[in-house]
C-alpha cells in the first residue's frame, strides 16, 4: 500500500491515529502497573515521575518487582533496567535512515519515543515506502500520554484495593513476563537461552538473596544462547 | 519523595535515554552479525526467562524444591500461555492468569 509523500504535520498525526489500537492495549497494563506500583508503596509523584521519564513498560515492571522503600537496590534496578532495554540500541540503529533526515536536536528528542510498539509501527511504515521522524513522534507522543495517564490512574484508583493479593494481583507481573516472553518467540534458536536463563536464575535465587537472579539467569542465558548460535552456524551450515 | 527513589528513577531514565541515543550514534558500528550481534538479540528473552521461572517456582536460599513449589502460581503459568498463544492477547493472557490465582487461593487455599 502507498501513501503520498506528504507533510511532517499529516504524518503526526497519521502515527496518532493508527496507534489509537495499541494504545488502549498499552492503557490496560499501564493501569496495572500503576495498582502494583500502589501496592509496592510508591507515591503519585513516584509513577509520574518514572512513567514520564523513563517510559518504558517492561523496565519498570522488573523495578517494581525490586521496589522496596526504604532500602531500594538502587545499583540492581538501574542495571536491570539497561538490560531489559538493552534491546532499543538495536530499534534506534535500525531507524537511523530516518534520524539523520532531521537536524540533531529533533533526532536527539525523537529517540526519546523509540520503544517496542512505536519502533514496530514505523517500521512498519518504513517497509511500505514510508514513515518518517514525525510519524515516530506521533506514535510517541500518543503512547507516552497514554502511558503516564493509565498508570497515575492505576495508582489512584489501586488505592481502593484494600488486599491485592488476595486477589491475585500479585500475579500479574509474572503473567505480563509470561506473556511478554511468548510475544518474543522467534523459533528453535529461542529454546536454549530461555532454559539456560530459566535455570540460571532458579539457581542463584536459590543461593543469593535478592533479585540477582533477573540480572545473572539474563546475561548466561543470552551468551548461552549466541554460544549456540555460533555452535550451529558452524556445524550445520 | 525520597532521595532514594529519586536517585532510582533518574538513574533508570539515565540508563534508558543513553541506550536509545546511543543505538542512533553508533548505528553504523553496531554488529548486525557475529557473537556480539547474536548475544543482543537474546538479551530480552533470557532475562523475561529469568525473572518468570522464579516467580513460578518460588525457590529461595535454604529451601526445598518441595517447598518452592507454588500449585496456584505453576497452573496459572499454564493458563497464561495457553490463553496467549489461543489469542495474542496480553492483557487476556494477564487478566487469565490473575483470575486462576484468584480461584485457587479463595477455594483451595492454594
Amino acid at each position: 500500500m502507498d501513501r503520498p509523500v506528504s507533510s511532517a504535520r499529516s504524518q503526526f498525526w497519521l502515527g496518532v491515529t493508527l496507534f489509537i489500537p495499541v494504545a488502549i492495549s498499552i492503557a490496560s497494563y499501564g493501569v496495572v502497573w500503576g495498582v502494583l506500583a500502589g501496592q509496592k508503596g510508591m507515591s503519585v509523584l513516584e509513577v509520574l515521575l518514572m512513567s514520564g521519564l523513563v517510559f518504558a513498560g517492561s523496565s519498570q515492571f522488573v523495578a517494581l518487582d525490586s521496589w522496596t522503600p526504604g532500602s531500594l537496590p538502587i545499583v540492581a534496578i538501574v542495571a536491570a533496567t539497561a538490560i531489559v532495554n538493552l534491546r532499543m540500541l538495536l530499534m534506534s540503529a535500525t531507524l537511523r535512515p530516518l534520524l539523520a533526515g532531521v537536524s540533531r536536536p529533533r533526532a536527539f528528542a525523537a529517540v526519546f519515543f523509540v520503544s517496542d510498539e512505536q519502533w514496530a509501527m514505523t517500521m512498519a511504515e518504513m517497509r511500505k515506502g514510508g514513515g518518517s521522524v514525525a510519524f515516530l513522534v506521533g506514535t510517541g507522543v500518543l503512547s507516552w500520554l497514554n502511558w503516564v495517564s493509565s498508570t497515575l490512574l492505576g495508582r489512584v484508583v489501586g488505592a481502593f484495593i484494600d488486599d491485592p493479593v488476595k486477589y491475585g494481583l500479585d500475579f500479574a507481573f509474572t503473567a505480563t513476563f509470561i506473556a511478554l516472553l511468548l510475544g518474543m518467540w522467534k523459533g528453535r534458536t529461542d529454546i536454549v537461552p530461555w532454559l539456560v536463563g530459566a535455570l540460571a536464575a532458579l539457581l542463584t535465587a536459590s543461593v543469593i538473596e535478592g533479585k540477582w537472579y533477573i540480572i545473572f539467569g539474563g546475561i548466561v542465558g543470552s551468551l548461552a544462547g549466541a554460544l549456540a548460535d555460533q555452535w550451529r552456524a558452524r556445524h550445520v551450515a | 519523595m525520597s532521595l532514594e527513589a529519586l536517585l532510582t528513577i533518574l538513574g533508570m531514565a539515565a540508563v534508558t535515554y543513553g541506550i536509545r541515543a546511543a543505538g542512533m550514534l553508533l548505528a553504523d558500528r553496531l554488529p548486525t552479525q557475529g557473537f556480539v550481534a547474536s548475544w543482543m538479540k537474546h538479551v530480552p528473552g533470557a532475562v523475561l526467562a529469568a525473572l518468570v521461572a522464579p516467580a513460578v517456582l518460588a525457590v529461595a536460599p535454604g529451601r526445598s524444591l518441595a517447598e518452592a513449589f507454588l500449585p496456584a502460581e505453576t497452573v496459572a503459568a499454564v493458563a497464561v500461555t495457553l490463553i496467549y498463544v489461543g489469542t495474542r492477547n496480553l492483557f487476556a493472557a494477564m487478566a487469565g492468569g490473575v483470575l486462576v490465582v484468584f480461584a485457587m487461593r479463595m477455594w483451595l487455599g492454594a
